[in-house]
């Protein structure tokens, strides 16, 4: 069980998910997620379960909702784009209460982007990211090890509040390879807790099973949104996960998820050996969003950076919980790039020295701004040749 | 006494919401008097499409679950896959299946799933008040096509039966009509066979019923039922288009 392996991060999470008793994957090729179809393919073969290569995202995530209202655990992964196309089947299943895993591997983007690790989903996937009011479980791994096993925690939390989870990963994590260890014996699905409400035989102990998200007599919407709201708001309570180091000291606590905590921590550790008092918040759940935590560090630190590889998402979250009681700075990467720990231990430092340096702010942006095709009479963009 | 006729089982006794004249009331009948016949209700699942049968959940006496637009066979395959003891259906109407759904419908027919399909032509949008659908026929008026649809504008009507008759995987596929006794009576047969084969492993059955739709046609039932005989059997002939089934040993 505790034996170390090497393993890729994609077919990590593939096996980790199989141990934790996923039955049903379906899928659509896109890069940088490609191994876990690959993998899956053969190994639900494997253990007995079922494996479709979908014709597209929107197939492969009905057909999850079609195996997760069976009650088998169902699982889809993709990247950014593809994660975009599913996004009509995951507020299906929110809305009718399913629990599934969704693994979101995030590359480049807007659009086609390009196909290495990014962190531009974060707002996609912690307010939903398909139409209507609901939320996912989203876990943020930031190892080969917490890919590999996060699977069974997503497949936990789903089930305990009927909703759907979500891994969001990234490109990087997806793609490298690292040791890692399992912390849990293979589950055998049918050792798992029978599901009431699911669809399939009937033996006539109970009447028949209904699985929808429609409620269209007068005031049935809104006691079925405010029912899954008191779900939510015991996730928020009970479910908030975290890592924490070297915060209580800290003057500046760097906030990172994902493949960029680790390049935060290094800098934290750099910083450290030069006597700067930085340290480091991880969200492991970006929801339910470690808001207390944060509020309480806001009393004992001078600053917090966040460190993400977008314009800026996360942050969002971070600055709601710390409701402007101290400056949040943002250390960015956005277009596919990857944080570096010593630039993020230069923005630590320009924090405290009152300097600019690696810290990115949109507002200064515009002075630097290349504006010219915004200008209705400039020559150029009349002729159409910028666009 | 002997009753002659009932109610099925296989359809829970509540009013539905169809319109006076409306073929679905007709199909669902049909398909729950098949599931009674072959006493297969409770290891049914029906997928409830979008469009005016979204309450076909409701109405039919088994598991169910309602679906996003056109998405049923993709939904039916991960019932099925999971689960293949069960005895799938998935009920479309054309626009969710010829439209909105046209991949999913290809695709599952194209792996050969073991499921059964009953996709009810009625050439328009009935939910949403009459637009135009892929099965709307050259010259018919539609609430998006005020004109009567034209060719050169909006291309010609998809023959779905004939469309999916060319793939290799499908097992079973006809077009039947329930526009008299006669007519409902086949109707059942090919719906019972779609069933059948399901039931022996053969593979993917696809039944499509032409229907009417008095309220967005804007005519009688009287003249809806000859607007079915004069101008959608032209376009839409009855048949058996695939039959290829055989029990398969050992399912």
């Amino acid at each position: 069980m505790a034996e170390k392996v090497l393993m890729k991060g994609n077919e990590a999470l593939a096996e980790g998910a199989i141990r934790a008793g996923c039955r049903f994957f379906a899928g659509y090729p896109i890069t940088p997620q490609n191994e876990v179809p690959e993998y899956m393919s053969w190994r639900q073969e494997e253990v007995g379960g079922a494996f479709v290569q979908a014709e597209s995202e929107v197939a492969a995530i009905n057909m999850i909702y079609g195996a997760a209202a069976t009650g088998t655990r169902a699982m889809t992964s993709s990247s950014s784009p593809g994660v975009s196309l599913k996004q009509e089947g995951i507020s299906y299943m929110a809305g009718a209460d399913l629990p599934c895993l969704i693994v979101n591997v995030m590359r480049g983007g807007p659009g086609l982007g390009n196909i290495a690790g990014a962190q531009g989903d974060y707002i996609q996937a912690t307010r939903g990211g398909g139409n209507g009011d609901y939320r996912l479980i989203v876990l943020a791994p930031n190892s080969v090890e917490e890919l590999g096993n996060f699977p069974k925690l997503a497949f936990e939390l789903a089930e305990k509040y009927r909703m759907p989870a979500m891994i969001l990963a990234d490109g990087i994590l997806g793609q490298m390879m690292e040791g890692m260890s399992y912390n849990f014996d293979p589950i055998d699905p049918k050792t798992l807790p029978a599901k009431p409400w699911a669809l399939g035989i009937n033996d006539g102990s109970r009447g028949k099973n209904m699985i929808s998200s429609y409620g269209l007599g007068e005031g049935e919407l809104e006691k079925m949104v405010l029912k899954r709201a008191e779900r939510y708001a015991l996730i928020e309570r009970d479910e908030v996960r975290y890592e924490e180091r070297f915060t209580e000291d800290a003057d500046v606590i760097i906030v990172a998820y994902g493949i960029s905590s680790r390049a935060a921590m290094a800098a934290v550790n750099a910083l450290r050996s030069e006597g700067v008092k930085a340290g480091l918040f991880r969200p492991i759940t970006l929801w339910p969003f470690p808001s207390k935590r944060l509020a309480e560090l806001a009393k004992s630190c001078k600053a917090m950076l966040c460190a993400e590889m977008s314009l800026g998402q996360m942050i969002v979250d971070v600055k709601l919980a710390t409701a402007g009681k101290i400056p949040v700075h943002l250390y960015a990467k956005p277009g596919a790039f990857f944080p570096v720990a010593e630039e993020i231990a230069e923005a630590v430092k320009s924090i405290l020295n009152g300097k600019k340096d690696f810290l990115f702010n949109l507002a200064d942006l515009a002075d630097k701004a290349d504006n010219t095709c915004h200008k209705p009479e400039n020559k150029i963009c009349k002729e159409g040749t910028l666009l | 006494m002997k009753p002659v006729t009932k109610r099925p089982e296989s359809l829970v006794d509540i009013p539905t919401h169809y319109c006076p004249g409306c073929g679905h009331s007709v199909v669902h009948r049909l398909v729950a008097e098949v599931m009674d016949e072959l006493d297969i209700r409770k290891r049914t699942i029906c997928i409830a499409p979008v469009g005016c049968a979204v309450f076909a959940d409701k109405y039919f006496n088994c598991d169910a679950i309602q679906g996003p637009h056109g998405r049923g066979p993709a939904i039916a395959t991960g019932i099925k896959r999971s689960k293949p003891d069960t005895i799938v259906f998935s009920y479309q109407g054309d626009g969710d299946l010829a439209s909105i759904g046209m991949a999913e419908i290809v695709h599952a027919a194209a792996r050969g799933e073991n499921i059964t399909v009953i996709f009810i032509n009625n050439t328009i949008y009935g939910m949403t008040g009459g637009q135009m659908a892929p099965t709307t026929l050259i010259g018919q008026v539609a609430t998006t096509a005020p004109k009567g649809r034209n060719e050169k504008l909006q291309g010609n009507p998809i023959n779905v039966s004939e469309m999916l008759s060319q793939l290799k995987s499908p097992k079973y596929i006809e077009r039947v009509s329930v526009d008299t006794p006669q007519n409902v009576m086949n109707a059942k047969k090919a719906i019972k066979k779609a069933f059948q084969n399901q039931i022996d492993g053969v593979g993917f059955s696809f039944v499509e019923v032409l229907s009417i739709c008095p309220t967005n046609w804007g005519v009688e039932p009287i003249k809806a039922l000859e607007f079915l005989r004069e101008k959608m059997m032209p376009q839409y002939p009855l048949g058996v288009f695939k039959d290829e089934g055989k029990k398969q040993e050992g399912k």
